[in-house]
């Protein structure tokens, strides 16, 4: 998909809860060599956000500081779409609290978005509608998530916090989205019924039929439509549920490791699920050069896959000495918890307040 | 009583086939089975089909006529065999009797199980029902903790290390390296099994045979008519059952599996021929004890040699009895209710020539043997070359 209209990115921005457990300290709870599922999974630790932290916070904190890196007003926001699924309420959108709290509100249009780890992505790609159309200047998409694990689980290992927020717009645009593709099947991998405070998953058929499936078909998809080939790109970024997928999935789309690196936070910081794409490519423009050309493809578990052509404009100069901190600046805020702390702040000991 | 032959064989790849439902698992299998065998549909006289749980793996029961039906056999009828991980090795046993018997002349036999549709721990709860439930299961034992607990016994009274289970699935991996069916089509270090995690000592993760989707059938003829059809048979020479107590702590000794033992000597007996004439077996090794078990009961090996034997290499592809040569349940894969139709597969495969990199040099009998539970069943089958 292609907008009549140039149309892109003209800020952004993430944040990611400071607290790390790792997966050693995990496994010595469950009886489970911690240390070697961790290198399995190439994640050293994850986020862990604190009992004041959901996804409220992180969105509101990554949208403030997008609006300020792009220099608009709140008001100038004419959407807000955030993709979590852990939005603190089931009825109740998180976007309202974050457009109040940016100062978007209230001639604006709000919703919240749920795609398992792609409902961020989605919020792109409607902005981008919204924008290219002239129906409104400038879209905010958000993607956040406080994800869940459930004790002794193997998703406890990688589930982790963090997200980050995308101005999208026409005009003074640090990188524009020059292709857009979507692949999208009803393949039941990963889910949380109503309800349900933890996420059920079909082990390993969500990898190959699910995640390579969907990422590789995508992914050739947009390359098709854009005429590109991997060495067109400087960088790609491809959602990260672990350390060894979106490496597995670079190598066989035909991307190299160098590409994929500045993107992949998850050994550091876990699978931020809807925050996962939106941190890998901020983190990616935080690095890039004018006229750097980034793939991004997002994936969401029930399930389906958003692609991005992006082209870095001369104006990410403009950004690179502004006083909001970088994905690596944030990321390197770390402070590690036990597991009793990280019960504590989770909300596992019943009873706790 | 006729002699019978296998005059055709099909089978599936074995693995975690999530775009494959037991029916099209067992439609594949069964029309590559007659297809080989040039038998059309309406020349078949029963369908038998080894299946352990679908019933509680996909919640379909009676699923030998949905077979048939899905197949274009509906006229065919057909019937479920269940005896736990010998339901494949048990349908073929009834198979063989319908074709010697005379009740009918050409019958297919199928074995098919769709594992992967619940999740890692559910499968496993559901093969662990093939255990008593009552006085095992709900004190607490688990399929693999019962095979863990065979073990010890076997260490402790014969000496058996875990290096020597090591090497059954060191070989078996080399072996299915060669089946481009097999699941892990790949050889693996020695290092690797003895250090992976622990299942439940001693049985590590590498010593446990994965629960896996596939399908597997053979069509068998009566011995005079095979000419009458293009399917390069294979003479089954003898079949044998063996029974013991279903809860292992029933049983006088388990350092030895006494059904084996007594379906091993039916077998023998009815053939009319012993141990060293075997060239060949596909043993049930759903562990790795259950392989160096299996050696010394079939009478390859005296009883508590089968590990030394293993680790002198003398069940390795042509040595002294090539075991597993297919890759056996750990490496091939373990589709329950169909393993012993996928044994009795690459029995023929063997003693057709068409074996490949794994072929077993001037072979003329081979084995298959295949257990129900932790040992409650067993039917062994022997296999001979065809002579004109």
């Amino acid at each position: 998909m292609r907008a009549k209209e140039k149309v892109g990115i003209k800020s952004y921005a993430g944040y990611v809860p400071r607290y790390r457990i790792t997966p050693k300290e995990i496994g010595k709870v469950w009886g489970k060599d911690g240390e070697t599922m961790g290198r399995g999974l190439r994640i050293n630790s994850k986020s862990v956000p604190s009992p004041d932290e959901d996804v409220v916070t992180i969105s509101t904190q990554a949208a403030t500081w997008a609006l300020e890196r792009s220099k608009l007003d709140g008001e100038d926001i004419g959407a807000i779409y955030v993709g979590s699924e852990s939005h603190p309420y089931a009825v109740k959108p998180t976007a309202t609290i974050v457009g109040a709290s940016i100062g978007a509100t209230p001639l604006m249009t709000a919703a919240d978005f749920e795609f398992a780890c792609k409902a961020g992505t989605a919020g792109f790609q409607t902005c981008m509608g919204l924008v290219s159309s002239g129906m409104m200047k400038n879209g905010m998409a958000i993607g956040a998530d406080t994800s869940q694990g459930a004790p002794g689980d193997a998703l406890e290992y990688s589930a982790a916090a963090g997200g980050a927020a995308y101005i999208i717009g026409t005009e003074d645009l640090l990188a524009e989205i020059n292709y857009t593709c979507s692949y999208t099947t009803d393949t039941p991998d990963f889910w949380r019924r109503e309800g349900k405070k933890y996420p059920s998953h079909g082990g390993r058929f969500t990898g190959k039929p699910a995640y390579f499936k969907h990422i590789t078909e995508c992914t050739r998809n947009i390359m098709k439509e854009s005429a590109t080939t991997p060495e067109d790109y400087d960088y790609a970024v491809f959602h990260q549920p672990n350390g060894k997928f979106p490496v597995k999935i670079a190598g066989k789309l035909g991307f190299e490791k160098e590409q994929i690196e500045p993107g992949l936070l998850v050994t550091r910081i876990g699978n931020t699920y809807s925050g996962a794409v939106p941190l890998g490519l901020a983190s990616t423009l935080d690095q890039s050069e004018p006229g750097d050309r980034i793939l991004v493809t997002a994936y969401g578990s029930g399930a389906g896959c958003d692609s991005f052509d992006i082209t870095v404009t001369d104006s990410i100069e403009d950004i690179k000495n502004d006083d909001i901190p970088s994905i690596q600046e944030v990321i390197s805020d770390e402070e590690f918890i036990t597991y009793s702390i990280y019960a504590k702040y989770r909300d596992k000991i019943e009873g706790g307040r | 009583m006729r002699d019978v032959a296998v005059i055709g064989i099909g089978e599936t790849r074995i693995g975690e086939l999530w775009d494959k439902s037991l029916r099209e698992l067992g439609i594949e299998a069964g029309l590559k089975a007659l297809q080989d065998a040039g038998v059309s549909g309406d020349e078949v006289g029963m369908l038998y089909v080894g299946n352990m749980s679908a019933g509680e793996l996909i919640n379909q029961e009676h699923i030998a006529p949905m077979i048939a039906d899905y197949a274009g056999l509906d006229d065919i009828p057909a019937v479920r065999i269940e005896s736990g991980g010998a339901s494949g090795g048990m349908a073929l046993a009834e198979g063989y009797m319908a074709v010697a018997s005379g009740i009918d002349d050409i019958v297919v036999v199928g074995g098919a199980e769709k594992m992967t549709d619940v999740d890692d721990v559910i499968a496993k709860n559901i093969l662990s029902s093939t255990a008593d439930q009552e006085w095992e299961v709900v004190c607490g034992a688990t399929f693999d903790s019962l095979h863990a607990m065979i073990a010890q016994y076997h260490m402790n009274k014969y000496r058996t290390t875990k290096e020597q289970l090591a090497e059954v699935i060191v070989k078996n991996h080399s072996n299915a390296s060669k089946n481009p069916n097999a699941q892990y089509p790949r050889e693996i270090p020695k290092k690797l099994v003895v250090n992976a995690p622990m299942v439940s000592d001693p049985l590590g993760m590498f010593d446990c045979a994965p629960l896996s989707d596939g399908g597997a059938a053979v069509v068998l003829c009566a011995a005079d008519l095979v000419d009458s059809y293009e399917g390069k048979p294979v003479k089954i020479a003898g079949v044998g059952h063996g029974a013991d107590h279903i809860a292992v702590h029933d049983r006088r000794e388990i350092g030895t599996m006494k059904a084996t033992r007594i379906a091993a000597e039916k077998a023998y007996d009815n053939a009319g021929i012993k141990p060293e004439n075997i060239d060949f077996a596909e043993v049930h090794d759903n562990y790795s004890i259950s392989e160096i078990m299996a050696i010394e009961d079939l009478g390859f090996f005296d009883k508590g040699e089968g590990g030394p034997a293993t680790e002198k290499g003398k069940t390795a592809l042509n040595s002294e009895i090539s075991v597993n040569t297919s890759g056996g349940l750990k490496a091939k894969g373990q589709p329950v209710g169909a393993v012993g139709i996928n044994q009795a597969v690459e029995a023929v495969i063997q003693l057709r020539d068409d074996a490949g990199d794994r072929q077993v040099e001037d072979a003329q009998y081979g084995m298959t043997h295949n257990v129900g539970g932790t040992g409650a069943s067993a039917v062994v089958h022997i296999f001979e070359r065809w002579s004109e």
